[in-house]
């Protein structure tokens, strides 16, 4: 593509096939401790 | 839906539903504005006196390849998920709080200066084990489970940290369960021991500091008013050092008095600390510090400086990660977890050092809050369920927001201070989250 560049896919919806195990970490517990950004938690699967 | 924002020349749209991201050039940026609403025709003739009729008709193609791939105006498919998540709640984390007292009396504390509003007391370490035992009875098949020693200043109670981590590893075993171990200090009691004794046991270490010491001084100070900032910056350098610059955070907080964190952040970042989280103050409802509206501009403008410098330093070798600036966009969470948000009041809670059980740490000594006891092993499952069933989709602010798959819906305690309901996001927090998104992707394209 001339006009497009993609830096990521459509992984999210790639995540519905095999997410919602949640042994995951809980999101406020590294270091927010008051906010919650939870796209920066990583996915104990991968 | 769509977001298109421009940031240092880049111009940038995120496909919401997909997760996918982009970088447009400038024809295909604007065509982007008329591509749903008109035909190609409709588009060349808006656009001709600005572009080549060629260029926009490549650009509209362009466009036409992202949707049919689905990483253009892909549609919402999860909110038919919900149901199939829909599982008996189950506990993965408990915040203890080992010890209702505190050495400082930082002026923005949630904590009411660390007793939260009752008495300053510390938790008897057989309290700790009976929490340890409830979240093994409550985390159902769940194997990773996580404990956070908070306070007031858990190092007050030292031994009773030990004592709870030793039993809970002595029941991982028996119970197939992992635990993980974080603590969160003002560094100030900070010594040999505890240092050899943390990097041996706690995964991972929180370490209160604000930034600059004028900064850090206003806010975090003694008893007798004399701020921390000489006191711990060689300690907390050391314990970083010590554990190879990982698995810890500087952790500090920005109010109103400082909209300059990024001044903050970088004077950390000065000093060697390669992990750092600085992030707005909560829940300061009429306190004179609390972020308003109109500090905004000032702090988007405060967000983009870092973002710059961020990437800048990266690149020359002078590496740091700020928390709020590290998004995974391949390997991040996956979408069950992106509708859920933190999960206070079911997969996480807080402890008191009474054993009282609330929907997490922020949330502590409101009764209406309360859930029980970890001596009676009891839950209030209807706080529980109404946590649980609170996502973005519940929230209709957050319904209609682009950042809702970053952000999850916020915080719950944020929520209910501004607005009495966990339901309604709190705008100011809204507004910083999606700058910082914002910030954080354009890094992405910079890397
Ligand atoms: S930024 Fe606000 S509106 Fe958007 S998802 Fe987060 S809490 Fe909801
Ligand atoms: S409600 Fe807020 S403070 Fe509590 S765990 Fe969630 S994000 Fe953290």
């Amino acid at each position: 593509m001339k006009h497009i560049k993609t830096i990521n896919g459509s992984t999210l919806k790639d995540t519905l096939t095999n997410g919602g195990c949640g042994e995951c970490q809980t999101s406020c517990q590294s270091a927010c401790k008051t906010s919650c950004t939870v796209a920066n938690q990583s996915c104990q699967k991968k | 839906m769509i977001h298109k924002f421009t940031l240092y020349g880049t111009n940038m749209v995120v496909d919401v539903n997909s997760g996918a991201v982009h970088i447009f050039d400038e024809v295909a940026f604007e065509v982007l504005d008329y591509y749903k609403k008109c035909d190609s025709t409709e588009i060349v003739d808006k656009l001709c006196a600005k572009y080549e009729k060629a260029q926009i008709l490549e650009a509209i193609q362009e466009l036409e390849e992202l949707e049919s791939r689905g990483e253009l105006f892909y549609e919402d498919a999860y909110r038919d998920y919900l149901n199939l998540w829909d599982r008996k709640p189950v506990v993965k984390a408990l915040c203890l709080h080992v010890s209702h007292d505190c050495n400082l009396r930082c002026k923005y504390c949630f904590a009411a200066t660390g007793n939260f509003g009752g008495e300053r007391t510390n938790m008897d370490p057989e309290i700790g084990k009976r929490a340890i035992d409830f979240l093994i009875q409550q985390s159902g098949n769940r194997r990773n489970l996580e404990i956070d020693f908070f306070g007031g200043e858990p190092l007050l109670n030292f031994e009773a940290v030990k004592e709870v981590v030793a039993y809970a590893l002595s029941k991982e075993k028996e119970h197939n369960k992992k635990f993980k171990f974080t603590l969160t200090t003002n560094a100030l009691l900070l010594n040999e021991e505890h240092k050899k004794y943390i990097n041996e046991h706690i995964q991972n270490i929180v370490l209160s500091i604000d930034g600059r010491a004028e900064t850090n001084d206003r806010m975090r100070f003694r008893l007798d008013g004399s701020g921390t900032y000489e006191s711990i910056i060689p300690k907390i350098k050391d314990l970083a050092d010590s554990r190879n610059q990982d698995n810890y955070y500087v952790r500090g907080t920005f109010t109103r008095e400082n909209l300059d964190f990024a001044s903050d952040v970088l004077h950390l970042a000065d000093q060697g600390f390669e992990q750092i989280s600085v992030e707005p103050v909560v829940a300061a409802k009429g306190t004179g510090y609390d972020i308003r509206e109109e500090d905004l501009p000032v702090l988007f403008k405060e967000y983009e400086k870092l973002a710059y410098e961020y990437v800048d330093r990266r690149k020359s070798g002078q590496f740091f990660n700020f928390f709020h600036f590290m998004i995974d966009l391949s390997q991040g969470p996956c979408v069950a977890k992106r509708l859920g948000g933190c999960g206070s009041g079911h997969e996480y809670l807080a402890i008191t050092p009474e054993g009282d059980i609330y929907p997490c740490h922020q949330f502590v000594g409101m009764d209406e809050f309360k859930m029980g006891n970890v001596n009676e092993a009891t839950l209030d499952d209807r706080i529980q369920n109404k946590f649980k069933d609170t996502n973005i989709y519940t929230k209709p602010e957050c319904v209609k927001c682009w950042a809702k798959f970053y952000c999850s819906g916020g915080c719950a305690a944020n929520s209910y201070q501004f607005h009495n309901d966990i339901n309604i996001p709190y705008s100011i927090g809204c507004e910083l989250e999606k700058k910082r998104v914002e910030c954080a992707l354009w890094i992405k394209t910079q890397e």
